[in-house]
Parts: structure tokens; C-alpha cells; sequence
């Protein structure tokens, strides 16, 4: 009597078609991701590329250029660094890191936590529309760069929040003990040891907050409003232009010059997010290098 | 995780003050203190930003509820009225005369549309995450990467312009006429008969939508897959399974409630979509559409294309309709997101960038 290890043929047959279907499926479907990634920015770019010239850079839109959009959107974007950054900064230590022991405080503290997370699913344009309400309109600052920071700063808040409280929770305990036994006060300790830790991943979740707030239109268009002037450090009463702002309104304009003018645009916002994720990456990257505490 | 263990530098309790205790010491324990009092400032202003946008957008959507009534939810004209007619003064609200605004079309078309993203997104989104955690070269696997963090970060206005003009013209003239010549008259199938239009519609909003929420459930996936313990899957595997028979009874299970969850927020993003919607959708109001390549317009969408003409209702009655329909829009998202949240919770991941415009 002989003993054949191997299966019968029909089914082994049958399982490796399957295990091939299989895979060919997911490989389509990643395609299917990655296909109309490469198609938009070619797509932009190659529609930007042979109107471009690098005079847009030097000229206000005024002027057929872009440099007060360009101007303006940084200006945005410092400015909601610093407001969302302090703020979403400190509100994620504190829901990370002093967290209440009452259980009072604690039911406090969940209702904070909830709050925030709920501010990240309210729509862009519900905000955009509050501010141009109550900010723009109610305390008759006008269309300026006020409304647009606060606006924007309450839309990137949760996102700073919860990427300071996600990196704070992944500081090793060994870190924490090791700057008690040392002696450290809390807050010595919280400054030079846990969120000198903790810096990379709030540093990439800012980059993130910066990449939402330099790529928002819907947002900016009842609160910032537009100007073809370069735009002013002024608070409130003066329009601020920026970068969308060309994109959306100028497209489908009969005027050669504004749709290229729009394409421009769009080219500028294209390479903005490339080098945003291109930095945030090599941070991340020096980062784990370094790193003996990752996941 | 409390930083705050000591008795001495809690800040209810700053400690005795003691004459032997030296500057140094209050110093310290001031800092800690600080440290708290500031954060927990911080942390209250969310709270206060959410309760600030809720009660601007109910306070001016109030009058808009009570002269639209539940016609707002059932109704599909949108009618500002007559600027120059008289002025007419339901419930003791100042509208223009032959005012009268109905929503349906807008939250159908909110809901159509999203519909559509989530049914293609899914599916693409899953096969994606699973070929990116499976035995990728890494030579792929980091641009794919990289490609799948890009598309996250593309602005919406740059997904309008393309959807505008480059997809949209192309599915109205090499796709949808095919997909309209085999879909059989009966019902359902019927909703993709022709005419197919000029691109500018349901159909294409879908799809854009589809891709700019994909990224999302694509890299909560991921991660979560990522969770999935490497002995079951071994074990899996070490009995013989296919790939396909490991994903489907050990991976996907394991997950099943992430997958839902991050969904989920994919389509609370899909509902919010502002601007993107407003350059593809064809921007049509008062109509619901009348087959998937329509044109049609969403809430989000009408509010930014509709606040510049309400102005120039003297009575403000065209901005309290917008603000009602904010009111409705911020709701529905929120209670998605809520939903999702909690079910993202629940297995221990946290969620991603949603609500964006």
C-alpha cells in the first residue's frame, strides 16, 4: 500500500486561483488609490506648467500675479500656528497629563474631551458661516484676518489637541519615574523631560493643523474675504487674500489670464502640500532613528 | 496618566506654606500650578467654541424654523421671495413676500451623494489597506504610502478643479454614455439611464467625494490592521489558509468594528463637503435629481454658493433659512461623528481628519 502526500489536484489548483484573484484584487484596488492621486497633481501641474511664469511670484493680483495671496495665506498660517498651537497644545497636556482624580473633575474632563472631538466633525463651512454671522457682521470687524484666524483656529484646535495627547501618552512611564526619582517639580519635569519627548509628534500633528488651514476655501470666503492689494497685518476692517481664494473664483472666468491665474494657484498649493508632507516625514523619520521608546 | 501626584503641588492644595520652605520650593510648586490652571484654560475653549458656533447658528436660524416648519424638510422650492414686493409677517417674522424654502433637495442630495462616495470608497479603501499591510515590496509600499498621505492632503478646491475639468468631462463623454446604453428601463437601474449631461452632477460629486474620503478610511484601516496580532494570523497561515481565507476569518473580524467606525468618519467628511461640491455638483437648486448624472446641490454647497445672494434679502429672512440649514448640516455631522467615535473607541482607535470644506 502507498501513501501519495499530495492533495487531490483539482482543489490545491482551485485555492491557488483564488489566493491569485485575491491578490490581484487588493494590487486593483490599491491602483485605484493611487491612480487619481497622481492623476490630480499631474493633472494640475501639467495644466499649470506651460502658462507659468515666475513673475506671478512678484506681482499682486492686481498686477496679474499671486504675491498677496501668497503673502496673505502665510500670514493665515502663522497665525493660527500660534493661536491653534498654544491652545490645542495646551489643551491636550491637560487632558493627557492632568487629568482629575475627583471623579467630578473627571466627569469635567470627559465632557472637555467629547467637546473637542465633536468640534473636529463640525463642517468647515457651519463655522466659516458662524464667523461671518457673529464676527464678521455681528461685531462689525468686516471681512479681515480676525474672523479667518479664530475661524480657522477652532477647525485645527482638535487636530493639535489630539496628536499633543496621542504623543504624550506614548512617552515611556520609565521617563516620567526616572524625573520624579530625580527630584523634578511636575512642571520642570513636563517642560524638559515629557514634552521634549513628546515633540515630534506634536511638530507633525501642527504640519497637519498648517497643511488644513493653508488648503481651507469654504471657511475663508465669508471671513477673510479677498483683496487684489498685498494684504496687512491689520486685525480687523481689511480683506485678506489667500491662496484658495484664485482656485475656486477665478476657473471658470472667460478671461484667459484668470484661469491661469487660478491654475497657478493651484500649482503653488500643490508644491505647499508636498514639502508640508516631505518635512513632516523626514521629522518623523530623524526622529525614529533615534528612538528607542517607539511602539 | 496624572502628573499631578503629590499632595504638595496639587493645586487645591499648594502645599503648607512653611517658613522653611525656600523661594526655590514655592517656585516650583507655582510652576506646576501654572502649569495646570493654564492648560485647563485651554482645554475649555474647544467646549466654548462648540457652544459659541451652536448657539449663533440656532439664535439666527430661529425665525427661519419657526415661519419654514417641517415644509423645510418635505419641500423642494426655494423661493427669496420678491426683494421689492411688501414685506409679509408670519408668526411675527419679516419675510419678502412669496418667500418659501424647502430642503429636501439639498438633504437628498447631501445624502445621494454621500451614498455613493461611501458604497465606492469602502470596498476600494479595504483592498487598498489590505495590499499595503500584505508583503508589499517596500520599493511600492513607501510611495504608496506617501501617495495615500498626499491624497489626504490635497485641498478640496483642488479636487473641484479637477473634478471640474479634467474627470468630469471625461466620464460625461467616454463613461456614462456606456454605463447608460446597458443599464436595463427597469426600476432602480433605471436611475442610470440618460441623459447623461455635461458632467456636472450626482454621479461625478460621488466619485470625487469617494476619492477624497478614501485616504481616510484607507489609513484608519491600515492602522488597524496593523493591531491585528501576528500569531493569529500565523497560526492562520500555518494551517494552510490563503491570504483571502486569513483576511476574511482572522483579520476582518478582529477589526470589523474599526472598519465600520473609520467609515463612518469617511462619510461624515463626505456630508461636509463644501467646496469641491459646490464646483462639481452642477450647483441646482429647487430640483432633486432625476437620474445619478444629474445636476444636484448638497447643504454645505448651497450655503457657500447662496450667502452672497441672501444678502440681498432686506429682511435677513434668506440668511436665517442658510443659518437653519447650518443648524441642520452641523447636527447630522455631528451625530455621524459621534457615532463613529464611539465606535472607534470602543477598539481602541482614534480617529482621523473629518469635516473639512
Amino acid at each position: 500500500m502507498t501513501f501519495t502526500l499530495e492533495a487531490p489536484a483539482r482543489p490545491r489548483h482551485r485555492r491557488r486561483v483564488s489566493q491569485m484573484i485575491f491578490r490581484a484584487a487588493t494590487l486593483f484596488a490599491l491602483g485605484l488609490v493611487l491612480i487619481p492621486a497622481i492623476w490630480i497633481v499631474l493633472g494640475i501641474v501639467l495644466r499649470a506648467i506651460p502658462h507659468f511664469s515666475f513673475s506671478v511670484l512678484t506681482h499682486t493680483s492686481a498686477h496679474g500675479g499671486l504675491e498677496n495671496a501668497i503673502v496673505g495665506s502665510f500670514i493665515i498660517m502663522v497665525g493660527v500656528a500660534i493661536i491653534a498651537g498654544t491652545i490645542g497644545l495646551g489643551a491636550g497636556i491637560y487632558l493627557a497629563e492632568m487629568s482629575a482624580t475627583s471623579q467630578r473633575g473627571q466627569r469635567v474632563d470627559g465632557l472637555l474631551r467629547t467637546a473637542t472631538e465633536v468640534l473636529a466633525g463640525v463642517p468647515s463651512i457651519v463655522l466659516g458661516f458662524v464667523g461671518y454671522i457673529a464676527l464678521v457682521v455681528g461685531l462689525h470687524w468686516g471681512y479681515s484676518l480676525l474672523p479667518a484666524l479664530i475661524i480657522l483656529s477652532m477647525m485645527v484646535v482638535p487636530y493639535i489637541a489630539k496628536a499633543t495627547e496621542n504623543s504624550l501618552a506614548q512617552v515611556p512611564t520609565a521617563y516620567r519615574e526616572g524625573a520624579e526619582a530625580l527630584g523634578m517639580a511636575p512642571g520642570y519635569a513636563l517642560r524638559h523631560v515629557i514634552l521634549k519627548t513628546a515633540l515630534p509628534g506634536i511638530t507633525t500633528g501642527l504640519l497637519v493643523a498648517l497643511a488644513i488651514a493653508g488648503g481651507e476655501t469654504a471657511p475663508l470666503l465669508y471671513t477673510a474675504g479677498w483683496n487684489d492689494q498685498m494684504p496687512t497685518l491689520a486685525l480687523t476692517g481689511h480683506q485678506v487674500p489667500y491662496l484658495t481664494y484664485p482656485v475656486w473664483a477665478f476657473y471658470n472666468q472667460p478671461s484667459n489670464s484668470l484661469r491661469y491665474l487660478s491654475y497657478d494657484a493651484a500649482l503653488i498649493l500643490i508644491v505647499f502640500i508636498v514639502t508640508l508632507l516631505v518635512v513632516s516625514r523626514i521629522i518623523v523619520a530623524r526622529t525614529q532613528r533615534h528612538a528607542d521608546i517607539r511602539r | 496618566m496624572s502628573l499631578v501626584r503629590t499632595e504638595a503641588a496639587s493645586p487645591s492644595n499648594p502645599g503648607p506654606p512653611s517658613d522653611s520652605a525656600s523661594v526655590r520650593e514655592r517656585l516650583r510648586n507655582a510652576e506646576t500650578v501654572l502649569w495646570h490652571r493654564g492648560t485647563f484654560v485651554a482645554a475649555v475653549l474647544p467646549f466654548l467654541g462648540l457652544a459659541f458656533a451652536i448657539t449663533v447658528v440656532a439664535i439666527k436660524g430661529w425665525p427661519a424654523i419657526l415661519v419654514n416648519g417641517t415644509h423645510f424638510f418635505t419641500g423642494s422650492t426655494w423661493q427669496p421671495g420678491s426683494t421689492y414686493g411688501s414685506t409679509v409677517y408670519p408668526h411675527g417674522v419679516a419675510t419678502p413676500q412669496g418667500a418659501s424654502y424647502g430642503a429636501w433637495p439639498l438633504i437628498l442630495g447631501t445624502v445621494q451623494s454621500s451614498a455613493i462616495a461611501l458604497i465606492l470608497a469602502v470596498p476600494i479603501s479595504i483592498g487598498a489597506a489590505i495590499a499595503l499591510t500584505e508583503r508589499l515590496p517596500r520599493s511600492i509600499a513607501r510611495p504608496a504610502n506617501f501617495a495615500v498621505e498626499l491624497l489626504a492632503g490635497i485641498p478640496s478646491v483642488l479636487f473641484g478643479l479637477w473634478g471640474i475639468l479634467t474627470l468630469g468631462p471625461l466620464l460625461a463623454r467616454d463613461v456614462y454614455p456606456h454605463i447608460a446604453s446597458i443599464m436595463p428601463d427597469v426600476p432602480v437601474l433605471n436611475f442610470f439611464n440618460s441623459p447623461t449631461g455635461h458632467g456636472e452632477g450626482l454621479f461625478t460629486s460621488g466619485i470625487v467625494l469617494a476619492i477624497m474620503i478614501v485616504p481616510i478610511i484607507t489609513a484608519t484601516t491600515v492602522e488597524l490592521f496593523r493591531q491585528v496580532p501576528s500569531l493569529n494570523q500565523e497560526g492562520a497561515r500555518a494551517l494552510g489558509m490563503t491570504d483571502a481565507e486569513v483576511t476574511h476569518s482572522v483579520t476582518i473580524p478582529w477589526v470589523r468594528n474599526g472598519i465600520i467606525g473609520a467609515s463612518i468618519l469617511g462619510l461624515a467628511r463626505a456630508l461636509g463637503e463644501t467646496i469641491a461640491i459646490a464646483m462639481i455638483s452642477g450647483a441646482i437648486l429647487g430640483h432633486t435629481a432625476q437620474n445619478i448624472y444629474s445636476p444636484m446641490t448638497t447643504i454645505a454647497a448651497t450655503i457657500v454658493s447662496q450667502l452672497d445672494s441672501s444678502f440681498t434679502d432686506a429682511t435677513g429672512f434668506a440668511t436665517a433659512t442658510l443659518a437653519e440649514a447650518a443648524l441642520v448640516l452641523a447636527v447630522i455631522s455631528v451625530v455621524v461623528n459621534v457615532i463613529a467615535r464611539f465606535i472607534v473607541h470602543r477598539t481602541g482607535k482614534l480617529g482621523g481628519p473629518v469635516g473639512r470644506g
